[in-house]
């Protein structure tokens, strides 16, 4: 389905073949009135963000170049600590602690010991939460969208697990998953879930594929309401089997949806803290990168932390960046860039 | 969008023959199946909290699959407000929290993503990258600053130190979502509309609207749920007058230090959980209207 | 329009962090003198926060002061029952300076952090309490570098269950316990546990098998000394009964209630955990052990160990505006009246020594003679300002040598430098 190259500069499209010179002064002015409108539709949201992000952000960054305070050792007092340069940073990146004054590889037991090792437990997080819960998602979105009795109560079901607050979700999975708990009897094991790495990721993911796959269900199934009905229909009529009808009318269809939803479960993965804090507390390598901001920030060093969040930031960034390059989650680009390549 | 358009010229019933039937029972059985298993997944360990919640507390860790040693002592200690458990006062405040963040994000997310997706102007990809860049970092670390920032203006305990923060986190995915549907909507109906009078405002709402609604209301039910269990801003944001429910549940405890009250926090969320579900069922037609229904047209 | 005005937020960020930077405010309160100094004699109505009251003691009480004081009103401000999330709400409020925190209940390992940031006004002058009642340990963990910062109010100390059915009397010593585990294998049973998942409570117990073996996890000078030999086989205890068993398998997926829960279903036969096991074991409907346990002190060379020290003290904040009627409440919070009321409405540990010997509670808290072995043996946990910091040195490393994953002799090597690092950013 080709989108139409008039929607979203109709206006300008419908004038895109006569002659260029006297429209391009109606272009720019045209331009200028929507930019006005644009900037006011804009406004309120980005206000917004602008209070509760931006402003967090910017205060992070310029803490995370300032010294945690440090104890007086005359007083017992903590005094601040000045300027540091990059000095917080080298801390996690280059995993350098201090210990008596002289520069030491962090040992295990400390915060910094833990930074690369949190990176990869969240990228690894991460990777298998998203590609599960996309695909269980769509499996569940594509049931969802069926017609048939029940399909009221199955929407309902599907959302319970969402709609149970995940601090709540958590201390459940950390009930089911406890070694005398109804997981261990079910299935007649006697796994220390907790106790040891793999059973600790495993049930940290299988909590969060639980709590998080209607998100992406539902938001497939939006996605797929936009397929009108009779598509199907007539490519069902044509003979066409049905993975054939899903790679070449569903995916297509829905990948606008699927890719935005894909998207914001990946930034949200990588920020993972409930969950792996609440049924692990970090042990056996599933501490998070916010578990670390949040355990930095619970020793006091403020700052340090501040240059820890501002790295996930960073990093969390790329991959956006990453993801918007390779799979084109954009969602105006068709449109947009159709419309002004013609209008250029 | 052209294939809104196409032609109804194939008649299924004139297609139908017995293979055709069987195929089809045999495809509405096998949804049957399915729906049953997604049910019983998302369904299970949800049955399991309603177990505990209804378990008498000196039987917490009985691990017995069926309702045992039932009691109703946990969801009345999760009312009771002389333990200091003030979780019906904290329904109220989640479900005014949620509401408006709900309606004010989808407000601004409809203005913004209509913007997007219909205006030219400079800034769109720095707009765009700019609210994406707003879900990367670490929610976390939002928290500090969030707190002076409000203790400064004097917000602490108000409804909008929680609104404000919400709208934030619904809004980059809002717009996203808003932004993907509007363009496969079939504008040059709102052209049509224009040209039989209607202004731009009123074509967008009677046109454009019905038929994004899908889209419309999984934001709205996204929207309020993000809110609904958000617990680390609430929990430094609020106070007792604005405590959510979320916070009202970490604030259970057992009856000694140390003892984890998990039947009465079962019991809450169990709850806390009833409104969601109503919500989905009553709006449950809306998320799949639209384009399916063909009733705009 | 260029697909990398993507990147432009990063340039939007940088210009307005230019604007904010002068907006930013230094976040460290390392002046004492100056609010510290204000208030002294201010009366009024304060605020007293603390965690959640688990059954009901905080309230009656602060109802008893304001009926005593009307003009002098405690309002009391509920956390919520996590500690974490009260330490969180703490700092915030001492970072904001907010004058409407004026008592607050601190835990006794945070006590020494909240002094060096400056946020606790000392007890000295007019403030000053007389410790002469107190148990002494607990007196230690209000104070830090000799100055007394907070009012002792509620303790806790470690006891050791057993079950009288199998050992008639309780072991004394830690090798003499290790002994009796020959019947509760007879019995296929766990023989020992205590909180050993990876958390706040493993340090509690590590620090109790080093302390217990004659060790220190930080000298008098606040330096490290875990690789001394007899803090070296106090954690090498816990990894020889865990690789041998004695400690069962699942132990280390143990926190209070886990331990609790294996004792009460009969599946352990020694069970170090706090006094509030008792009324549970004794009265929860799954508990199996309703009449055959028993408590001892816990087990250490050759008489009781030394248990690590829970609990919470009060402290005023600097930033408050009615010190005077803070002291005083204080005051009221220690008196014999109200500790008894902790003591027997809330399962809270008092800690004034008499009380320990009053037979009165003692018929209703049967725990409090054997508590008050363990307390007067305690040792509390390192008094530091970066007990965060150490606590998680302390627990990462002696996990791994529990689980036999890294020798005690590298683990206490490892603590030993994660502790020096954690004292110096």
């Amino acid at each position: 389905m080709s989108t139409e190259p008039q929607s979203g500069t109709d206006l300008e499209s419908g004038q895109a073949g006569s002659p260029p010179n006297p429209d391009k002064g109606d272009m720019v002015r045209k331009e200028a009135t929507q930019g006005r409108a644009a900037s006011m539709l804009i406004a309120p949201s980005i206000v917004v963000l602008t209070i509760v992000i931006l402003y967090p952000v910017v205060s992070a960054v310029f803490q995370s170049f300032q010294k945690d305070a440090g104890l007086d050792s005359a007083t017992g007092l903590f005094v601040a600590g000045g300027f540091a340069g990059i000095a917080n940073y080298t801390h996690w990146i280059l995993q350098q602690c201090t210990a008596g004054g002289v520069s030491v590889p962090c040992p295990p037991g400390t915060l910094g010991a833990q930074f690369w090792s949190s990176i990869s437990t969240t990228f690894f997080f991460t990777v298998v939460t998203v590609i599960l819960e996309t695909a269980i998602g769509f499996g569940m979105a594509v049931i969802m969208a069926r017609t048939f009795r029940g399909r009221g109560l199955l929407r309902a079901s599907v959302l319970v697990p969402w709609a149970i607050p995940t601090a709540v979700t958590a201390k459940l999975w950390f009930f089911i998953f406890a070694f005398e708990g109804i997981a261990n009897k079910m299935f007649g094991t006697s796994i220390l879930w907790t106790g040891s790495e793999n059973p600790a990721r495993a049930g940290i993911i299988i909590a969060d594929v639980w709590k998080t796959t209607p998100f992406m269900a539902l938001l497939i199934l939006a996605g797929l309401q936009i397929i009108p009905a009779d598509v199907y229909e007539a490519a069902k009529v044509d003979g066409v089997t049905a993975w054939q009808r899903f790679r070449h009318i569903t995916l297509p269809l829905v990948k606008p949806a699927l890719l935005v939803a894909v998207l914001f479960r990946t930034l949200d993965a990588l920020r993972m803290y409930d969950l792996p804090q609440i049924m692990t507390g970090g042990a056996n390598n599933t501490t998070t990168l916010s578990i670390l901001v949040v355990q930095e920030i619970r020793s006091g060093n403020f700052n340090s932390a501040s240059a820890l969040s501002t790295i996930t930031f960073i990093l969390i960034f790329l991959v956006a960046l990453i993801f918007v390059k390779a799979l084109g989650v954009n969602a105006v680009e068709t449109t947009t860039v159709s419309g002004r390549g013609k209008a250029k | 969008m052209t294939t809104a358009t196409a032609t109804q010229d194939t008649e299924p019933g004139a297609h139908v023959n017995r293979k055709a039937h069987n195929r089809k029972r045999w495809e509405s059985r096998r949804t049957y199946v399915f729906a049953a298993l997604i049910a019983i997944w998302c369904l299970l360990p949800a049955y399991w909290m309603v177990v505990t919640a209804f378990r008498d507390v000196g039987f917490t860790y009985d691990a017995t699959p069926f309702f045992s040693h039932v009691t109703l002592d946990n969801f009345r200690a999760a009312f009771s407000t002389d333990t200091g458990n003030h979780l019906a006062r904290a329904l109220v405040n989640s479900l005014i929290v949620g509401i408006i963040t709900t309606f004010i994000s989808l407000m601004f997310g409809i203005f913004a993503s209509y913007a997007l997706a219909r205006l030219n102007f400079r800034a769109k990809y720095l707009v765009l990258g700019f609210i994406l860049a707003a879900s990367m970092f670490p929610g976390v670390a939002l928290v500090t600053p969030l707190f002076q920032l409000f203790t400064d203006l004097n917000w602490i305990g108000t409804y909008q130190a929680l609104i404000i923060p919400y709208i934030s986190f619904a809004l980059p995915l809002t717009i996203y979502i808003l932004v993907s549907f509007f363009r496969e909507m079939p504008w040059e109906l709102e052209e049509a509309a224009r040209i039989d009078g209607c202004t731009k405002s009123q074509a967008f709402r009677k046109i454009i609207m019905p038929l994004a609604a899908p889209g419309v209301f999984t934001t709205a039910v996204l929207a309020f749920i993000t809110s609904w269990n958000e617990f680390l801003i609430a929990s430094q944001l609020s106070n007792g007058q604005t405590q959510t429910v979320t916070v009202a549940i970490a604030s259970f405890s057992g009856s000694q230090p140390h003892q984890e009250p998990y039947t009465a926090v079962m019991a809450a969320a169990t709850i806390v959980t009833i409104p969601l579900v109503i919500m989905v069922l009553v709006f449950q037609k809306q998320i799949v209207a639209g384009l399916t229904a063909g009733a705009v047209k | 329009m260029k697909r990398s005005m993507k990147l432009a937020p990063v340039a939007m960020l940088g210009a307005v962090a230019l604007v904010l930077t002068a907006c930013s405010s230094s976040t460290t309160g390392g002046t004492a003198t100056g609010p510290a100094a204000s208030g002294l004699a201010g009366r009024g109505p304060i605020t007293y926060v603390q965690g959640k009251d688990n059954s009901n003691v905080v309230k009656p009480l602060v109802a008893t002061w304001n009926a005593a004081h009307p003009k002098e009103q405690v309002t009391f401000k509920e956390q919520t029952d996590s500690a974490d999330q009260q330490h969180d709400d703490l700092v915030q409020n001492f970072q904001a300076k907010n004058p409407n925190y004026d008592v607050m209940s601190v835990d006794v390992i945070w006590t020494a952090e909240f002094a060096a940031k400056g946020w606790l006004q000392p007890l000295k002058g007019k403030q000053a309490l007389d410790t002469s009642a107190m148990l002494p340990s607990t007196v230690k963990t209000a104070t830090y570098n000799k100055v007394m910062y907070a009012a002792p109010v509620t303790t806790d100390g470690g006891i050791l269950y057993y079950r009288k059915d199998l050992v008639p009397t309780p072991p004394k010593t830690w090798d003499e316990m290790m002994g009796m585990c020959t019947i509760a294998k007879a019995k296929k049973i766990g023989c020992y546990a205590g909180q050993f998942f990876k958390y706040e409570g493993l340090t509690v117990n590590s620090a109790e098998a080093v302390n217990s073996a004659g060790g220190t996890i930080l000298g008098t000078d606040g330096k490290a000394t875990v690789t001394s030999a007899d803090a070296k086989k106090g954690l090498q205890n816990l990894a020889t009964a865990y690789a041998n068993g004695n400690i069962p398998k699942e132990a280390i997926t143990f926190k209070e209630e886990e331990g609790r829960l294996a004792f009460e279903n009969g599946k352990l036969m020694f069970l170090r955990n706090w006094p509030y096991v008792y009324n549970l074991a004794k009265t929860d409907g799954s508990s199996k052990v309703k009449e055959t346990f028993a408590m001892a002190p816990l087990p250490g060379v050759t008489g009781p160990g030394a248990s690590s020290l829970g609990g919470h003290n009060a402290a005023i904040s600097v930033y408050s505006k009615n010190k005077a009627t803070a002291a005083d409440f204080l005051k009221f919070l220690t008196s014999t009246a109200q500790q008894k009321a902790f003591v027997s409405q809330g399962s809270l540990a008092p800690i004034l020594t008499a009380l320990y010997d009053d037979p009165a509670l003692a018929a209703k808290s049967p725990y409090l003679p054997v508590l008050k072995t363990s307390l007067e043996n305690a040792v509390p946990r390192p008094v530091t300002p970066f007990y965060p910091a150490v606590s998680k040195a302390v627990q990462d490393n002696a996990y791994g040598a529990i689980k036999g994953e890294v020798p005690v002799d590298k683990a206490m090597a490892n603590m030993q430098k994660a502790i020096q690092a954690a004292g110096a950013q």
